[in-house]
């Protein structure tokens, strides 16, 4: 392939006059999610070959890939959003386990029945996202540096609530947790079915909406988005806001996966988030992508840990290796794309 | 936000402009909180030939930190960020502990050193691998970071086989816990690495030169500042001093936690950078101002330990100092609450007769 692509046009430097299929192909901003869409084929089918016999063609463990990761789908779709935008949020995994802590303390500790708790816990997320937000904008600080701040605050606010974990016990939470509806192929929790939802509905506002539309505009070039009349700040502080809220009902989900509040649960889970936006082909640097990548990111994200639990022999620590192989993969893909596009 | 008046005023503005004035300033005050809980709190004892004392296990248990900060300042001064340094430390820590306890002999000073040289080398590889990521392929530096931090860990684990290796070496427990010349010998490391950073960057151009490749990478290519190899060489620099913490760190606990090692440490040293008084957005940079950015952290820590605030709010106290050391960097919102007739030009604040020369660091950023 290398042999074909290079030589006969110009290597980086001027936009060729006849694109070839090949440019075309590495220019396609589809071109990444296609990418991710078929990695997760290829792991899956060499899953099935491998692990026929152990049950691995069941189409639960399909769908345990939902049940598993819905909680990361959720918090990753939010940070689609402020990925997008061209912004960061540090402050995901936090949120998530204060959140956790906080549903937990108030259930359990103070006896508050959970259609209260719920609202309460998701308004205080959206606040944070938003907070975090106004900051980021009016002062112009970094997103990086005050979402570490948030980042900071939370796992701090965890601490305060409590230092040792809080299991839940409360029946409401445990018959929702148990709840399985039933699919054609297999059955799905009630937290996956909530992240398929925000999954769709994060697509319809980001593909189909005004707000979604200045999304990307200001992820692609913040100033020319400002000139045309777009309301930045605004703007801005929602998808902070959004990405708040996701991490809140993230947040909400771990909890019901996990049934327990812990100050350390979810530690590092911003990563996890923001690897798999990335391995699902939106550009770091904001203004191009699909929340449909990011679907597929979690996903392949899920896969491995799923393989390497078939495996055996592997440990845990291959996923942190492979993620981060991927990462890089999938970092170098979009550079060579962005390349292209700017020259 | 001072009275001007009289001809006395001046000297006072001049020492209050100074870049490390207030860096210095709240790592005093944090300090003097101490007094009232901890009477003794200044006071260094001798015991068995070492000094003992808070000062001397605020510094003994900053050094890692230091180092780290040291780093990272070098790499943020050209713009950059590197996120992997927590887990270049465990990396570092890993390989150097399994080495030595693989030896027969795990006192045996040749084995230490080539454990040592094994894990500082591991480190050097990771901040090339950074930097190449950073300068040849173009990519932005939290991202370029980003695959050692996610993938690090999981390095350091494979290494320890996902236990935490423990060694029992007694030269290799001076680097972190020993003592030497009656003080902890991780402050002479500390001190020298220092030194040979201050003495390189601002002896020799080097560190005008880093501040330019900050400021303008493209501006500095162009006359003929090789960009690309300075910003390798600083972040092999920033791993390199990620590795010796890692040693430090492991020597300390004399175990090796692939896990744990250095765990947000990158975190901590940003913070240490940015309450020094180092813009983020690069171009211009003070060890000086990070070691004591560091001490501050420290000291914040060591404070909340000894008056009794449960140590569970350390976080949020940090949460609160990073909030406000980047309001008040943010010349936004120093227009916005300081001067209100700044409000246009916010890189003007409302003092009138500000010397050109004592410009506060911050507008440099702009």
């Amino acid at each position: 392939m290398s042999a074909t692509t290079k030589t006969p046009t110009a290597p980086e430097g001027r936009t060729a006059s006849g694109p070839s299929a090949v440019t075309r192909l590495l220019g396609d901003r589809r071109l990444p999610v296609l990418v991710t869409a078929a990695l997760f084929l290829a792991m899956y089918v060499t899953g099935l070959s491998r692990y026929q016999n152990y049950g691995f063609a069941d189409s639960q463990v399909f769908l345990n890939l939902f049940i598993d990761n819905g909680y990361l789908l959720v918090a990753a779709v939010g940070a689609t959003f402020v990925i997008m935008s061209g912004g960061i949020d540090l402050s995901v995994g936090s949120l998530i386990g204060f959140t956790t802590m906080f549903t937990a303390w108030l259930v359990e500790r103070q006896g508050l029945p959970l259609i209260v708790v719920v609202p309460l816990a998701l308004g205080v997320g959206a606040f944070g996202g938003f907070l975090m937000g106004y900051v980021i904008h009016n002062f112009e600080i970094q997103p990086f540096i005050v979402t570490l701040a948030g980042l900071f605050l939370f796992r701090g606010l965890c601490l305060v609530i409590s230092k040792e974990s809080i299991s839940i016990s409360d029946s409401t939470v445990s018959s929702l947790a148990q709840t399985r509806v039933p699919l054609g192929l297999g059955d799905l929790s009630i937290g996956a079915l909530v992240a398929l939802a925000v999954l769709a509905l994060a697509f319809y506002v980001l593909h189909y909406t005004r707000f979604g539309r200045r999304v990307y505009a200001i992820g692609g070039n913040e100033q020319s988005a400002l000139l045309m009349g777009l309301p930045l700040g605004g703007t801005k502080i929602a998808v902070y806001t959004v990405s708040g809220f996701c991490s809140a009902l993230a947040g909400l989900l771990f909890m019901l996966y996990i049934q327990s509040g812990d100050p350390l649960h979810a530690v590092g889970m911003e990563l996890d988030a923001i690897a798999a936006v990335v391995i699902g082909g939106t550009l770091l640097t904001g203004g191009s992508g699909y929340v449909i990548g990011t679907l597929f990111g979690v996903l392949v994200l899920g896969l491995i840990k799923s393989i390497i639990q078939f495996e055996g022999t592997l440990s845990s620590w291959w996923t942190k290796i492979a993620t981060g192989v991927l990462l890089c993969a999938f970092i170098l893909i979009q550079r060579t794309m962005t390349a292209r596009k700017q020259t | 936000m001072s009275t001007p008046s009289a001809a006395g005023t001046s000297r006072w503005r001049a020492l209050t402009q100074h870049h490390l004035f207030w860096p210095v300033a709240v790592l005093v005050a944090l300090l003097l909180i101490n007094v009232p809980f901890t009477p003794d709190f200044f006071a260094i004892k001798m015991t068995d030939g070492h000094l003992y004392g808070s000062l001397v296990s605020i510094v003994l248990f900053g050094s890692p930190l230091i180092l780290v900060a040291v780093g990272m300042t070098l790499v943020i001064a050209t713009g950059g960020i590197d996120l992997s340094v927590g887990a270049v430390v465990a990396i570092t820590g890993a390989l150097t502990c399994s080495y030595i306890s693989d030896q027969a002999d795990q006192n045996a000073l040749a084995g230490v050193f080539l454990a040592m040289g094994i894990g500082l080398v591991a480190a050097v590889l990771c901040g090339l691998w950074n930097g190449f990521l950073v300068a040849r392929m173009g990519i932005q530096p939290i991202i370029a970071t980003l695959i050692i931090m996610v993938a690090g860990r999981g390095v350091a684990q494979l290494i320890t086989d996902g236990q935490i290796i423990t060694i029992n070496s007694e030269p290799y427990k001076l680097i972190g816990g020993g003592y030497w010349l009656t003080l902890p010998f991780s402050i002479f490391v500390v001190a020298a690495v220092v030194a040979v950073t201050v003495a390189l960057t601002r002896k020799t151009a080097l560190g005008l030169l880093v501040e330019s490749v900050g400021g303008n990478a493209e501006a500095s290519r162009l006359v003929g500042i090789r960009s690309r190899r300075i910003k390798i060489m600083v972040y092999m620099f920033c791993a390199l001093c990620a590795g010796i913490a890692g040693l430090m760190i492991s020597s300390n606990t004399s175990a090796a936690d692939g896990n744990n090692a250095g765990l947000w440490i990158e975190l901590d040293a940003i913070l240490a950078v940015v309450i020094g008084g180092t813009s983020l957005l690069g171009g211009r940079f003070s060890i000086g101002g990070t070691v004591i950015g560091a001490l501050v952290i420290q000291t914040l820590t060591t404070t909340i330990y000894t008056i009794g605030v449960p140590t569970q709010t350390n976080l949020v106290f940090k949460a609160a100092v990073v909030i406000v050391v980047c309001l008040l960097q943010s010349p936004k919102f120093r227009a916005k609450v300081f001067g209100a007739k700044g409000r246009g030009k916010p890189a003007a604040p409302a003092e009138p007769a500000t010397p050109a020369d004592a410009a506060p660091k911050m507008e440099v950023s702009r």
